[in-house]
Formats: C-alpha cells, sequence, structure tokens
C-alpha cells in the first residue's frame, strides 16, 4: 500500500512543486544574468536583491483580469493554455534524479517511474505541446498570433525531427530506451555520451533551443515582428501558464540532456577511486547541479546572440542540422556494428 | 473479464463510426479524419489479437498500418491543398471533374 | 475487474470522441476531438501490454499527422461553410441506415461466432529478446525486414509527392 501509492504520490507532489517554484526562480535568474550582461542590476526592490520577485510576480499575474476576446473562439482559446503546459509537467514522470536510496530505513527510487519506452514517452508527450501554441494562435481569431503560431510550429516541428535523430543515435549507444538504462549504459561505459557523441550532444543543444523558443530562435516570440506571439491577446493567469510552460520545457530539455549526455546523477569520473571522496555530495545534487549548468547556458546564449531570421532558421534545421544527425546516426550503427 | 469479442466490438463500433463519417459528412478534411478513424479501429483489433495470442506480430501489423496512415495522410493533404487553391471548396459534392 | 472498468471507461470516451469527430460542425474542433480520441486509443494500447505501439501512436498521430490536420484547416481559410452545397444525388440517410446495419452485422458475427469457435491458442512466439520495444523491433528487422523497407520506400514516395501536390511552382 505504501510502496505502492504513498510514495509514488509524495514524490509527484515533490517533484512537481519544485519543477513549479524551480521555473518561477528560473524567471528570476534570467532577469539577473541578463541584466548583469548589462551592467544593470535587475529587479532589486522585492526582498534583498530582489530574491522575493517571482513570488511577486505570481501574485501579480494572478490577480490581474483575465481577458477573452470578444472574436475568440472560446472553448479552445481556454484549453490552449492548458494543454502546453501539462506535457510540459508529466514529462518529469520518467526523470530519473538518482538511484535508489535508502530514505528513512526504506528503499526508494529517486524518480518516479522507469519505463521500458521512457525516452520515447518524453518525445511523444513533448510532440503534444505543439498543440498549445497551434490553438492558442487560432482561437485568439488575430492576425498576430496566428501568424506567430504557424512559425511557431513550424519551427517546433523542424526542429524536432533534428533533435529526435539525435536520441536515436544516443540509444544505439545505450541500447535501451529506459531514462534509467541509458544512465545506467554510460555507467558502465564509463564514458558521458556528450564525449562519445560530440556532433549528437550539438544537435542536440541546437535544435533544443529553437524547440523551447529560446533566442537565438524565438522568432514565435518576435516583439518587434509579431508584437508578442502565440500568446499576445493572453492576459493574466492564463498567460502566465504559457510563460511557466516555457520555462517548465527549458528545464525538461536540461534534464533530459544531463541524463542523456552528462551521466544523469553520476559524479564525474564515477569509476575513478581516487575520486571517490565526491561521494558525500548525493546523487540527486550531481543532478541538479548538471541541470543548473544547462539552464545557464539558455540564459547565457540569450543574452548573447542576436536573433535568426526565419528563413535562415528553417535552412539551418533542413539543410543542416537533419543531414548531419543522419549522418551521425548512420555513421554510430556503422561503428557499433564494427564494434560488436 | 474481457475477452478479445468485446475489443472486437469495439474496433467495430469505431470503424462504423468512421464509416459514417466518410458516408455523411462533404467536408473532405473531416472524411480524412473518418478515415484515420477507420485505421484506428483496426489497429486496435490487431493489438488486442496480439495480447490475447501472445504473439508480438500483431504489433508489427500496426506499425505499418501507421506507416500508412501517415503516407495517406502527407499525399490527401496535399492533394486538399493543390483543390483548394484551385476552387476554393473543400466541399466533395463540389469535386466532380477529372481535370480543371 | 479493474480491467473491466478500464475498458469500459477507455471504450466509452474512444466511441464518444469519435462520435463527436464527425458531427462538431467546426473544423478544428473536430481535429481536437480527434487527437483526444487518438490518445484514448494510446491509453488502450497500454492497457493490451503494447507499450511502444502506444508511445508511436502518440508520437505519429497525435504528434504527426494530425497537426498536418491542423495545418491543413488553418491554411484552407473558407469563405463560405464546406457543407453548404449538397449534391442532390447524395443519400446520406441511405448511407446512415447501410452503416448501422453493418455495425449489427458485425456485432452479431462478434457476439455469436466467437463463442462457438474454440478460441485459438498459439505458443508464446519464442524470440531471443524481452521487452516489448525490443521484440518489435526484432521482428521488424527480421521476419518483416522486406515489408519494412517497402514501408520506407513508401513513405519516401509519398514525402515526394506531397511536396509535388503541395507546391504552387517547382
Amino acid at each position: 500500500m505504501i510502496d505502492g501509492f504513498v510514495i509514488p504520490l509524495l514524490k509527484i507532489v515533490i517533484v512537481l512543486n519544485a519543477t513549479l517554484v524551480g521555473v518561477t526562480y528560473m524567471v528570476l535568474l534570467e532577469r539577473k544574468v541578463i541584466a548583469w550582461a548589462q551592467s544593470r542590476l535587475g529587479p532589486m526592490r522585492v526582498g534583498p536583491h530582489g530574491i522575493l520577485q517571482p513570488i511577486a510576480d505570481a501574485v501579480k499575474l494572478m490577480l490581474k483580469e483575465d481577458i477573452t476576446p470578444a472574436r475568440a473562439d472560446k472553448w479552445v482559446f481556454t484549453v490552449a493554455p492548458i494543454i502546453s503546459m501539462v506535457p510540459a509537467l508529466i514529462v518529469y514522470a520518467v526523470i530519473p534524479f538518482g538511484p535508489e536510496v535508502s530514505l528513512f530505513g526504506r528503499q526508494v527510487t529517486l524518480y518516479i517511474t522507469d519505463i521500458n519506452v521512457g525516452l520515447l514517452y518524453i518525445v511523444s508527450v513533448a510532440s503534444v505541446g505543439v498543440y498549445g501554441i497551434i490553438l492558442a494562435g487560432y482561437a485568439s481569431n488575430s492576425k498576430f498570433p496566428l501568424l506567430a503560431s504557424l512559425r511557431a510550429s513550424a519551427q517546433l516541428i523542424s526542429y524536432e525531427v533534428a533533435v529526435t535523430l539525435t536520441l536515436v543515435s544516443v540509444v544505439l549507444m545505450s541500447g535501451t530506451l529506459s531514462m534509467v538504462g541509458i544512465v545506467r549504459a554510460q555507467e558502465s561505459a564509463h564514458l558521458w555520451f556528450a564525449f562519445a557523441q560530440p556532433l549528437a550532444f550539438g544537435i542536440f543543444v541546437i535544435g533544443s533551443l529553437a524547440e523551447t523558443n529560446r533566442a537565438p530562435f524565438d522568432l514565435p516570440e518576435a516583439e518587434q515582428e509579431l508584437t508578442g506571439g502565440f500568446h499576445t491577446e493572453y492576459s493574466g493567469m492564463r498567460f502566465a501558464l504559457f510563460f511557466l510552460a516555457e520555462y517548465a520545457n527549458m528545464i525538461v530539455v536540461s534534464s533530459v540532456a544531463t541524463t542523456l549526455f552528462f551521466g544523469g546523477w553520476l559524479r564525474p569520473f564515477p569509476n575513478w577511486a581516487a575520486l571517490s571522496f565526491l561521494d558525500f555530495i548525493p546523487s540527486w545534487t550531481w543532478f541538479l547541479i548538471k541541470s543548473f549548468v544547462f539552464l545557464y547556458f539558455f540564459v547565457w546564449v540569450r543574452a548573447t546572440l542576436p536573433r535568426y531570421r526565419y528563413d535562415q532558421l528553417m535552412r539551418l534545421g533542413w539543410k543542416l542540422l537533419i543531414p548531419l544527425a543522419i549522418a551521425n546516426l548512420v555513421l554510430t550503427g556503422i561503428i557499433r556494428v564494427a564494434l560488436l | 473479464m474481457i475477452t478479445p469479442t468485446h475489443y472486437m466490438l469495439l474496433s467495430a463500433a469505431l470503424f462504423i463510426i468512421g464509416v459514417i463519417g466518410v458516408m455523411v459528412r462533404r467536408n473532405i478534411i473531416i472524411i480524412f479524419m473518418s478515415i484515420e478513424l477507420i485505421l484506428n479501429a483496426v489497429n486496435i483489433n490487431l493489438i488486442a489479437y496480439s495480447y490475447q495470442l501472445q504473439d508480438v506480430i500483431g504489433q508489427v501489423f500496426a506499425v505499418f498500418v501507421i506507416a500508412v496512415a501517415a503516407a495517406e495522410a502527407a499525399v490527401g493533404l496535399g492533394i486538399i491543398l493543390a483543390f483548394y487553391r484551385n476552387k476554393e471548396t473543400v466541399n466533395i459534392d463540389e469535386m466532380n471533374l477529372m481535370r480543371w | 475487474m479493474g480491467e473491466a472498468i478500464a475498458f469500459y471507461t477507455l471504450a466509452a470516451f474512444i466511441l464518444g470522441f469519435a462520435v463527436l469527430v464527425i458531427t462538431t460542425k467546426d473544423t478544428v474542433h473536430s481535429v481536437l476531438f480527434l487527437v483526444l480520441d487518438f490518445l484514448f486509443v494510446a491509453a488502450l494500447y497500454v492497457m493490451l501490454n503494447a507499450p511502444f505501439l502506444a508511445a508511436i501512436q502518440v508520437l505519429v498521430y497525435a504528434g504527426g499527422i494530425v497537426v498536418l490536420y491542423l495545418f491543413v484547416v488553418m491554411l484552407v481559410n473558407l469563405k463560405r461553410l464546406p457543407e453548404a452545397f449538397q449534391d442532390p444525388n447524395r443519400h446520406g440517410r441511405i448511407g446512415l441506415i447501410l452503416s448501422v446495419a453493418v455495425l449489427l452485422e458485425l456485432a452479431a458475427i462478434a457476439a455469436l461466432g466467437v463463442g462457438s469457435v474454440a478460441p485459438v491458442r498459439t505458443a508464446a512466439r519464442a524470440l531471443p529478446v524481452t521487452g516489448n520495444t525490443e521484440q518489435v523491433g526484432w521482428m521488424l528487422y527480421t521476419s518483416y525486414l522486406i515489408p519494412f523497407e517497402i514501408a520506407s520506400m513508401l513513405l519516401l514516395v509519398a514525402m515526394i509527392g506531397a511536396i509535388v501536390l503541395a507546391k504552387r511552382e517547382l
């Protein structure tokens, strides 16, 4: 009873809450880092150094008036933010934050579940998230959101192909689709897959920047051309849901990158006995540190790089990343067969 | 106790809903979606028997059905777009010319 | 018991959304119901011990094919209702009646026919791998290699065909 029901439920509650807190503080981190990059201070007023700013933002967004445009498709308009939020959250069901540990005299796994098709589950759930964007643009019944949502979904679908192909080459290395199995494969191979698959990793990083609609690929939200993107007509909590979904997706992508390419919960050089003093740091902390590096990288890129043009973005995706990903996949397959 | 008969009945009902969609609706996009429903009904049957017989071949067939559905959707929607560009309609009752 | 509850719930959702798909006036709503329908079919696959097929169903159908439909619905910006004109030679009602007759026939075959025939129980096929994904992959790349290659050719041809059809000038 406790093992089958209470503990999974507790894990779900903890992961969901941690994610939402993480998302709100991700926004603060982004504002602070970008301010630092631009020699500004960023939010400073709410709490010491603006540390309570996310709470103030959340309260503001919840208290704002929730407007539905008169000619909007009301049902779809209401459902769209939910559709984009839910996939971003249910992905965490298969992300392993750590191995099995004993906690209060009980063996507990630090992941909600480990399914045989874990990676496929992540890819397929992420592909459903596109609907939120398309429907938001359609339901607003307004031209800028419609254009932005067509752009966004075209971009997402194009880059999803490249990213999925890189994931296939990781699966070729690990021989399993289970997220825990992939980490274990990196442990037994004595190698983080980022070093075994540098090209796949590079394509994954670029593709995931595009898939999360982040700079330099944030065309769907290009303020100068589209007045804000597919969520132009949204306000209040529904707008906040899109915002949360975007940042939750960033955290998902960082977690997936950590699991697939950087050994998940493993400490650096897990097979060197000389470094075993590092074991006093718990496994999930390594996971969080690695994911944080990724998230910081996301913000750093946004502060540094200018935006792509739309045709350049499409050309990069279809004519460079996808052929490279396929070539990498074929090469990985040949090497695997040769080594067996 | 859920027997294969239950799955067959579900599959038959879904199939017939798809057939009714094809026969009654005149919007060609809805008709295409009805065809997708029919293909899903077939897949339910295949996978129910794969489960019943403990044989994975049913799932292999379902993979082929999905591949064919993807191909059909791509070509069909291409035809719809080409037709719409020329005639500005998606009503199949107005598609009564072999060429234009 | 649990299996029965799960089956009847999923079946009700699958059939309910299927009916909504073919009866809804607004095409975009229809597409949305189709996505929901496919998600519930995927849940049925999970129940039938086919997690790989469930994931593929969501990835290819819900995440791929139906997005295409949504794109086309949005691109085809109709000035008049698609169902405005009806061919006077069309007999929708007869089609409906015939469909229901076929449904009854199929139901009768399923309910009466299966009971009289002893269920065929084959021995589980011995595959050198365990796990649903591995087994499907094994069959695809051994016994069904040629159909698999043909299917990939079919997809390639469909891709080229779709581009040729949809592009304004080549």
